[in-house]
């Protein structure tokens, strides 16, 4: 076991863990924010998608040893435009199914919203396609998207 | 808390008064005595709580996994009551087969076969209106006047004449000291302002499933809890020879390694540990006996017996000499592989025990089943144990389970490590695709002849495992040894031919096998549609009037088929700049689906499938948006299993482990769909299956007009495994 001190929606968390415990478990486990999830665990499915630095990563597959003190965001934490842009429009369509990979689909909407304001279908199939869906909610996903897009046009 | 406290706790809760109020305190009583509460008073008060709040609770019987059931059961329940969406939530019942049954499936609790909706309708319509005429009679009795003048709408009781009105809450405690009446009055369909309504509801689970704040099983999180997975043979069936954990106990974490009957369990303080101690096993297995073949060997013996006639399924006329007469025969033999639920959130459960009283939690889909196996585990009686029944994150037929595997094996880990150490066993997705009751394999040939431009002639021949076989089912579903599950659809197809037969072989191969979404229908779906497309083809007939011309023309596969026809335009199969058009038509689970695939050849020759037209009739529809939902949901499921899903087999043991090798449909992939739902006044059906069944055929049907042949083996895209 080792001491890790983390950045994690703006609180330090300090966590007693195996050094190479994926960031994923240690959220889940060590700290208990659970709304990211566990799919593949070989960063296959997106189910674990958090920000590192405002930039989406699949905490399964890294470390808690490699993150020193970069910024985490897990869907708990994040906050702005976007985020609520995106939420909104996933209620107002009724996306999920499950529900059980919508964390992670809601974090690479969220990063892609932040970085193209109006993204086309190319633009958003190259976001989310890391992101599986066994309910197979895409049509909705994409029609959410553009409406979070046009959202913050205003 | 110890669950002795939390018991009586609950139940000095339920004593203490009439908070809870209109008798629709059932289900607590029932969810602390568990199984107990048999001789409980029956509908309408097991369905629904009132509070004092206005909030109006719906006891949902089936599980929450996506297809809806809480959002379309509320629905039901508020449309009788007149009360308002916003006041409506749901939640789940507690183990109590007596009230709580699914109608389909006799004395079993339990969710299965599309059939939430269809047997849970009029069930809760009563529940509901007897709730409103309750409150309706104390109102009445409240303000001194006639039931008969009091209106209810949104919510809120109304006395018109002397302008009182007043929310369900004041009334709750009155209303739960009147009789339940037992034939409530029920609405007339016309005055539905929930069923059937756009927009009208929104989807109960939907907020919290945007924020990481809905609670799945994985995320259980106790006190002294243990994580457990558990290493189970690579070959099915293997049993343990020896077993070496002295490495796996060095690993920080790591409590303890107990010896299963299903396998080895590593109990540690968390899921990295616990993978990492499981890794550190070092176990043999005695293999003997167990499956050693390989797909294609598989695949070849299915062949050869396809060859042959089975037992008959249904016949009707003589195939045999309307083949001859015909000329040309036409065949087709078509391949099915093994395929893998994978549910987003893998198999996974929580247990805790005293010795004296078990508490279960995961997304228990035969709560009967389920019980049973714990408290036979546990060797409790089945009122110490209850079960809680969480949001499962998909199932797809996997936790559908008669076996009981799963359930069977967390009692076990509880049971291992002791009474006082609750547990929490989690399936990695490895454990998932490699852990077998998969969609069985299957072989369909089919022969059929033409005659003037008409089928004369049928037949098919299935060749596949039964997963009923070997299960407490058997007795009551395979006669003559016929399993109906293994050619629902294919002896019953909805076409007028004269001479039909469907027969079966049931093989042996030591796979498990389950059911997977739509069951039969995934296989016998493709095999129908895609040989009558081709006959149609043949003859040189429209695949959709071909059709028609052999249907009932008032049936409602007809009824599908014209709506599907209109939505998409259709102006025939012919391809234009590239693209083309295929269509199929299933029944399954009494809902009829026609669909129709408008297709091109992508990158790598791949089926790129731009646009999927849907008519649904699954008849009165209770919630539009969330039978849009399957449907979109059941084509992207359907449509990404039959391009690039398969487990096949190298020497008895699954090749693929993970979504790098058993290759889900992503966004890039999802085709645009467009639904219509037939309107309908009949019973409604389910809709969490029967949108699979047709994308398959109908993309192979559109690939033929592409000048290619209907992919004889699926999945289309192969090499992926």
């Amino acid at each position: 076991m080792a001491a890790f001190s983390l950045n994690v929606n703006g609180q330090v968390q300090n966590v007693d863990v195996l050094p190479d415990t994926p960031l994923l478990w240690v959220l889940r486990d060590a700290i208990g924010l659970t709304g990211t999830k566990f799919g593949c665990g070989i960063a296959q499915c997106g189910a674990c998608t958090v920000f590192m630095n405002g930039k989406p990563l699949r905490s399964c597959s890294i470390p808690v040893s490699a993150i020193g003190n970069r910024a985490i965001t897990t869907i708990e934490g994040i906050t702005g435009r976007e985020a609520a842009a995106v939420q909104k429009a996933w209620i107002a369509r009724d996306v999920p199914q499950c529900g059980y990979c919508q964390s992670g689909q809601v974090m690479s909407a969220v990063a892609l919203l932040k970085q193209v304001k109006k993204p086309s279908d190319q633009d958003i199939d190259l976001a989310m396609n890391g992101n599986i869906c066994r309910c197979a909610t895409y049509h909705r996903i994409r029609a959410a998207i553009r409406d979070a897009a046009k959202s913050l046009e205003g | 808390m110890t669950l002795h406290d939390r018991n009586i706790s609950r139940r000095s809760v339920l004593t203490g008064g009439g908070a809870l109020a209109i008798a629709f305190h059932l289900p607590r009583l029932a969810r602390a005595q568990a199984g107990a509460a048999l001789d409980a008073p029956a509908m309408p008060n097991a369905f629904l709580r009132i509070g004092a709040d206005n909030t109006v609770t719906v006891i949902c019987k089936h599980v929450e996994m996506g297809q809806g059931p809480y959002t379309g059961l509320t629905t039901i329940v508020a449309e009788e009551l007149d009360a308002d969406w916003s006041q409506m939530r749901a939640e789940s019942a507690p183990v109590n087969a007596k009230l709580y049954n699914n109608l389909t499936m006799g004395p079993i609790q339990g969710t299965g076969g599309s059939s939430a909706i269809t047997n849970s309708y009029v069930q809760l319509r009563k529940a509901g209106a007897a709730a409103r005429a309750m409150l309706v009679q104390a109102a009445a009795q409240a303000w001194n006047v006639s039931p008969a003048e009091i209106t209810v709408s949104g919510g809120v009781l109304r006395h018109a004449s002397s302008g009182r009105e007043s929310k369900f809450g004041a009334f709750t405690e009155a209303a739960s000291k009147l009789p339940v009446p037992e034939n409530p009055p029920l609405k007339d369909p016309s005055q539905f302002r929930l069923v059937g309504k756009e927009g009208a509801v929104k989807k109960l689970d939907v907020p919290a499933k945007t924020n990481g704040a809905a609670q799945f099983t994985i995320d259980i999180r106790e006190p002294d809890m243990l994580t457990v997975v558990v290493a189970r043979p690579t070959r099915f069936n293997a049993k343990i020879a020896s077993v070496d954990d002295i490495d796996a106990r060095k690993i920080p974490g790591v409590i303890d390694v107990k010896t299963l009957p299903s396998g080895v369990a590593v109990y540690a303080t968390g899921m990295w540990p616990a993978m990492k101690g499981r890794d550190a096993l070092r176990i043999t297995w005695d293999e003997a006996g167990t499956e050693q073949r390989n797909t294609e060997q598989l695949v070849s013996e299915y062949r050869a017996l396809a060859k042959t006639q089975g037992t008959i399924a249904a016949a009707h006329g003589d195939v045999a000499s309307a083949l001859k007469r015909a000329g040309k025969i036409t065949e087709a033999e078509f391949v099915f592989p093994y395929l893998a639920h994978a549910p987003m959130e893998p198999l996974d459960g929580f247990l805790k025990w005293d010795g004296a009283r078990a508490v279960a939690r995961f997304g228990c889909q035969f709560q009967t089943v389920e019980h049973a196996t714990i408290a036979a585990v546990l060797g409790l009686k089945p009122e110490q144990v209850q079960i809680e029944t969480l949001y499962a994150g998909g199932s797809f037929g996997r936790r559908a389970q008669p076996s009981a595997h799963h359930v069977a094996e967390l009692a076990a880990a509880a049971k291992a490590i002791g009474p006082g150490r609750p547990v929490k066993l989690v399936w990695t997705r490895e454990d998932d695709i490699r852990g077998g009751y998969y969609r069985p394999m299957f072989v369909h040939r089919l022969r059929g002849g033409l005659e003037n431009g008409k089928i004369i002639a049928w037949s098919d021949t299935v060749v596949g495992q039964s997963f009923i076989k070997g299960t407490p089912f058997e007795a009551a579903m395979i006669k003559n040894g016929i399993d109906p599950l293994a050619v629902e659809g294919s002896s019953n197809i909805p076409y007028r031919i004269e001479n039909f037969s469907c027969d079966l072989h049931l093989t042996d191969v030591g796979v498990p096998t389950l059911s997977w979404r739509s069951v039969g229908h995934t296989h016998t779906g493709y095999a129908v549609e895609c040989f009558v497309d081709e006959l149609l083809q043949t003859a040189g007939k429209d695949p959709v009037a071909g059709r028609l011309e052999m249907m009932e023309q008032n049936s409602r596969h007809a009824g599908a088929l014209r709506a599907v026809a209109d939505l998409a335009k259709w102006s025939g199969p012919s391809p234009k700049d590239g693209r083309a058009r295929g269509v199929a038509v299933v029944e399954a689970f009494g809902s009829y689906i026609a669909q129709i695939a408008e297709i091109s050849i992508g990158d790598g020759g791949e089926p790129r499938v731009h646009k999927v037209w849907c008519a649904v009739d699954c008849g009165v529809a209770v919630n539009p948006d969330v039978i849009r939902a399957q449907m979109e949901g059941g084509i992207g499921f359907g449509l990404g299993h039959i391009l690039f899903a398969e487990v096949p087999l190298a020497d008895g043991r699954p090749v693929p482990k993970n979504f790098d090798r058993y290759r889900s449909l992503r966004i890039n992939e999802m085709p645009d769909v467009e639904v219509a739902i037939v309107k309908s006044s009949e019973h409604p059906t389910g809709v969490g299956e029967p949108g699979v069944p047709p994308i398959g055929p109908a993309v192979a049907n559109a690939l033929a007009r592409l000048g290619l042949q209907r992919p004889r083996r699926l999945p289309m895209v192969q090499g992926v495994a």
